[in-house]
């Protein structure tokens, strides 16, 4: 295992006192703690460290095997068992060489650093929840008209949830109690999902309100008409109006998306038409529409 | 009175290892609210996380009441910041597949 400046790491020098290594803990949780940099993974990476240093510092005897053993402190009750052994004394109350001092440690370590009980200052054995667990979870626009139940599979568990349509893109659910066990007893933390939806639909999605823009024939847009367009829950048809413009913008009430947890409620459609000229005249419509133009 | 959804503020505290006061405390700066029930108090259990947060950030950061109120401010502007933003990280995408 690579040897890890723990003193380095807290800012300190080796003949910091146990205050000054509480100081500097404390200056340093409040710079990187999970709770101060939500969703900030690299800030949560730089806390563990400061953490197990501050684990190992702030415990006399654990820093007094830091310091004896260097970058071997965590086989050092191997290396005294050994000694003891060799010098035929017995007795001592330690516990097994085999699972090491950094075993105990990392449990001890992962506790606190998700809130468990802190062995450094007021030496609370507080109940506290468990981590909470992020993860996202990629859809399909189509996938989220729709209310839809999934499996997902979180640290080895299947867990069934519901994902009511119109969730946005980027927005995040709770699900509480499917986080990290709690510790001490606490409750367990809470699942955060975050959905990723990309999208495969010829719409264009702004909160609940859909857009689109379909071609109108040179001949509907002029006389008017009435069309067939497709919206997310089939088709439907709509008027043209006659002498309607390049550009021109209708909107559809309440085919837009569904409202997030409002059944029953859904945004607008907005259909905006692109107005295409026919190509590929024959004489006689190159001849009407000069008659046309001159009328 | 809904009781299921509360926790007793002294077994709480006895669990926590904390004294009662700290709780009536965060209640006068408006951190946490407590109910109050035939002169028994209690918590919500939707309050625990911030409770045990604010615990965390008292007790191990070792910050003050004070402190914790302006941090409480703005991890909840830096929230409604980071939803604006995927809003119109939203909205961007949207003018971006039009062009």
């Amino acid at each position: 295992m690579e040897y890890i400046d723990y003193y380095k790491i807290l800012g300190l020098t080796k003949d910091a006192s146990q205050e000054d290594i509480k100081k500097a803990y404390r200056k340093l949780a409040r710079k990187y703690h999970p709770d101060l940099n939500p969703n900030n993974k690299e800030a949560n990476k730089q806390f563990q460290q400061i953490n197990e240093a501050n684990e190992v510092l702030s415990d006399p005897e654990n820093r007094k095997k830091y310091d004896k053993y260097g970058k071997d402190w965590k086989h050092g009750e191997e290396y005294e068992k050994a000694q003891q052994a060799q010098n035929q004394s017995s007795g001592r109350n330690r516990q097994s060489a085999s699972g090491g001092f950094g075993e105990d440690f990392s449990s001890d370590f992962f506790e606190s650093m998700f809130g468990g009980s802190s062995r450094s200052g007021s030496g609370r054995q507080a109940k506290f929840r468990g981590q909470d667990f992020n993860a996202e979870l990629q859809l399909k626009l189509t996938d989220v008209y729709k209310t839809q139940q999934q499996t997902l599979t979180v640290n080895g568990k299947n867990i069934r949830i519901t994902i009511p349509a119109g969730i946005e893109n980027g927005q995040t659910i709770k699900i509480a109690n499917h986080g990290a066990p709690g510790v001490n007893g606490g409750p367990n933390g809470d699942l955060y999902i975050s959905f990723s939806i990309t999208n495969d639909s010829v719409f264009k999605r702004e909160g609940n309100n859909l857009y689109a823009s379909i071609d109108l024939d040179l001949y509907t847009a002029v006389l008017g008409g009435e069309i067939t367009v497709d919206t997310f829950d089939g088709k439907v048809k709509l008027k043209v109006n006659p002498e309607t413009q390049n550009g021109t913008k209708v909107k559809l009430k309440g085919k837009g998306f569904p409202v997030y947890k409002q059944d029953g409620q859904y945004g607008d459609l907005f259909i905006t038409y692109t107005i295409k000229l026919p190509t590929n005249l024959t004489e006689k419509q190159k001849e009407l529409f000069t008659t046309l133009s001159k009328s | 009175m809904e009781m299921e959804n509360l926790i007793s503020t002294t077994e709480f505290c006895i669990n926590h290892q904390i004294e009662i006061s700290f709780i009536s405390s965060l209640q006068e700066f408006g951190l946490i609210e407590i109910t109050t029930i035939e002169e028994k108090t209690f918590i919500d259990t939707n309050q625990l996380y911030k409770l045990e947060k604010i615990i965390r950030l008292y007790y191990d950061m070792d910050i003050n009441i004070e402190g914790i109120e302006a941090i409480t401010h703005l991890l909840q502007r830096n929230e409604s910041m980071q939803n604006e933003i995927t809003k119109l990280k939203n909205r961007l995408g949207l003018y971006e597949a039009f062009k």
